[in-house]
């Protein structure tokens, strides 16, 4: 026999915690799919009954395309502008002999621990002192003050995991900083920034906060959804809608996830 | 080629490099020799363009580099690590720094070609950099560089992550290549062995300054001081005070009284000294063979292939004094073993006399 390995030791009490934390985070989401099945209007059980009959209703309902045109517009644009932002802040925090550049990347970090309600609340403030009228214009701002601590923390490792000496070969072999960019940096953090895009849309796509506080008439797909929590007969039909929003987004953040850590191994190979 | 004028570089309080002032032949093939933290990284990457001088100036074929950056200077560098493109395969790292040139693409197809053929890479243009060793790596970052005709090709310990056969090989072609095409190389290297094979003239750089420069014969029979014979070779060193009455001689620790013949550079009487002997540059006897022969006691044989070293230990020295013998050796070498008395003999020539430290 084998002497006990303390560490790898299979452990019932860990093993037991990890399931019930587990269970805690995820069941009551299950619910949601579960119940979008439900052929009743009430979700309790036993359920009368299966059907996929209120994912064919979302398709009679011309507010849900609506919202859900606005959802994918705002998203697209705030995953463009968020990771084109990040790009240049996450290449200074990791390149640039900066000064405080351990508070600065600290305070570009801040709206993950800001509260939503907060910010949004002090973005509106600002906006109608300006004057500015509420738009999806307004929702896409406030989603880019939120996005971009997501963008930035996934393309940082990218350029810090980056081998330096490949951009000084380049500058090396005659080329500026401009076509280093562009034939060395940006190759390698490639897969960074597709996971930096997939990312910053599902936080937009799913984002309610600041969309509730800085949107005008037009409804992104969260808001959609709160406004319609008033209805009973409309809740299976939510249900489905919420059931596609998270298949979506687990599928979309999985992705970048898997971006994220491609060809990071490759790289090492070659690096210092 | 180069001119280096008493270049300082300090990072913070840290001085790197410490008034080095070299001068570097254009078609020379220059190393920078020195323990990791001697400044000789530093002062390549000063060269390259990647670090400011702190002080002091570098002119490159008669242009002053202070306000030149990296991209505008006519030389390239082979990286200790090659950086390689990993997006890129051979054929487009090769042709990498054509871009600029303007070259109209047929042409470019045909350089690249051209320098495979140098590499002996042919037929390797499609493969990836995750698909070549070390070695072949190794020869992609030097057509990267050479391709683009660099007046000066700088090379960062190239031949550092090779294993031991394969980085002879490489010296081998380092060196043909470098006469073939008559550039300017400067090697930043640890090993003595690889600076005294490759090179036509060495600096050897001790705490970021020069100490000595000189060819690698020079180095190697004429050091200038402890550290450079130290770094150079094997020695046997030996505390020792001058004396100058009569003949002008040496009280050497364990040796007894040695007559100089010329090498004491003029030291006064009573100066303490080293006194340093090449391995090679002794002589063993079975039994005692005249006066000035010291006796000492076979302490271990060291068996190095082409040749073998003896460690003697001799009364008043607490290290033993080390003798190489070529090859393998009559029948009284190799009847010896640890225990046995010898005796050792040199010529007055082959005593050095160096600034004792």
């Amino acid at each position: 026999m084998a002497e006990p390995q303390i560490f790898n030791r299979h452990n019932r009490t860990l093993a037991a915690y990890a399931i019930g934390f587990a269970v805690f985070l995820y069941v009551p989401i299950l619910f949601i799919p579960l119940f979008s099945l439900n052929s009743g209007l009430y979700q309790r059980f036993p359920m009368d009954g299966i059907t996929l009959g209120w994912y064919a209703q979302l398709f009679t309902r011309g507010p849900v395309f609506d919202a859900l045109q606005n959802s994918l517009q705002v998203g697209l644009s705030v995953a463009l502008l968020s990771t084109v932002l990040a790009v240049p802040a996450a290449k200074a925090l990791s390149r640039a002999v900066l000064p405080g550049k351990r508070p600065i990347t600290g305070f570009v970090m801040l709206p993950l621990v800001v509260p939503g309600l907060v910010f949004g609340v002090a973005l509106l403030v600002v906006i109608s002192r300006l004057g500015v009228p509420l738009s999806l214009y307004t929702v896409a701002l406030g989603h880019v003050v939120v996005c971009l601590p997501f963008a930035i923390s996934i393309l940082l490792p990218r350029f810090e995991g980056a081998n330096r000496s490949l951009e000084e070969a380049s500058a090396d072999l005659g080329e500026n900083g401009w076509w280093t960019f562009w034939r060395v940096t940006f190759p390698n953090i490639l897969p960074g920034v597709v996971a930096s895009l997939l990312l910053t849309f599902t936080v937009s796509f799913d984002e309610f906060i600041m969309a509730f506080f800085l949107s005008g008439t037009d409804a992104t797909l969260p808001m959609y959804i709160w406004t319609q929590l008033r209805f009973p007969q409309s809740f299976p039909s939510l249900l489905a809608l919420s059931s596609l929003i998270l298949v979506a987004s687990f599928a979309l953040v999985f992705l970048s996830l898997w971006f994220a850590r491609m060809g990071r191994t490759d790289t090492s190979l070659v690096s210092r | 080629m180069i001119s280096i004028r008493n270049v300082t570089k300090s990072f913070g309080r840290v001085q790197a490099v410490r008034d080095v002032s070299l001068q570097i032949r254009a078609g020379e093939f220059f190393s920078l020799l020195g323990a990791s933290g001697s400044g000789k990284t530093t002062l390549l990457r000063m060269l390259a363009g990647f670090e400011a001088v702190t002080s002091g100036s570098i002119v490159i074929d008669g242009q002053a580099m202070e306000s030149v950056p990296p991209h505008n200077r006519p030389i390239n560098m082979v990286f200790q690590n090659y950086a390689i493109f990993p997006h890129l395969n051979v054929r487009d790292n090769i042709a990498y720094g054509l871009r600029r040139l303007n070259i109209p693409k047929p042409k470019q197809a045909e350089m690249v070609d051209e320098m495979l053929g140098l590499i002996a890479l042919p037929g390797y243009g499609d493969r990836r950099a995750n698909q070549l060793s070390g070695g072949q790596m190794q020869r992609v970052a030097l057509a990267r560089a050479l391709i683009l005709k660099p007046k000066v090709l700088l090379l960062d310990e190239p031949l550092g992550a090779l294993d031991k056969q394969l980085r002879e090989q490489m010296q081998l072609e380092l060196r043909l290549l470098q006469q073939r095409l008559g550039i300017t190389f400067v090697l930043v290297t640890h090993d003595q062995e690889e600076a005294l094979t490759l090179s036509d003239r060495i600096a050897v750089m001790a705490q970021g300054a020069v100490v000595q420069v000189d060819t690698p014969t020079g180095l190697y029979e004429r050091p200038q001081n402890r550290t450079v014979a130290a770094f150079i070779g094997t020695m046997n060193f030996f505390d020792a005070v001058v004396h100058r009455q009569g003949m002008p001689e040496v009280q050497v620790q364990g040796l007894g009284r040695r007559r100089l013949n010329g090498q004491d550079g003029g030291r006064p009487d009573g100066t303490a000294a080293t006194v340093a002997i090449r391995p090679e540059n002794l002589t063993l006897h079975s039994t005692q063979p005249g006066p000035g022969a010291v006796e000492g006691v076979v302490q271990a044989q060291q068996y190095l292939g082409g040749r073998q070293m003896l460690h003697v230990a001799i009364p008043g020295r607490t290290t033993p004094v080390a003798v190489a013998i070529q090859g393998p050796g009559d029948a009284f070498i190799s009847s010896l073993s640890p225990g046995q008395n010898v005796w050792l003999t040199w010529k007055d020539d082959a005593v050095l006399l160096l600034d004792a430290g």
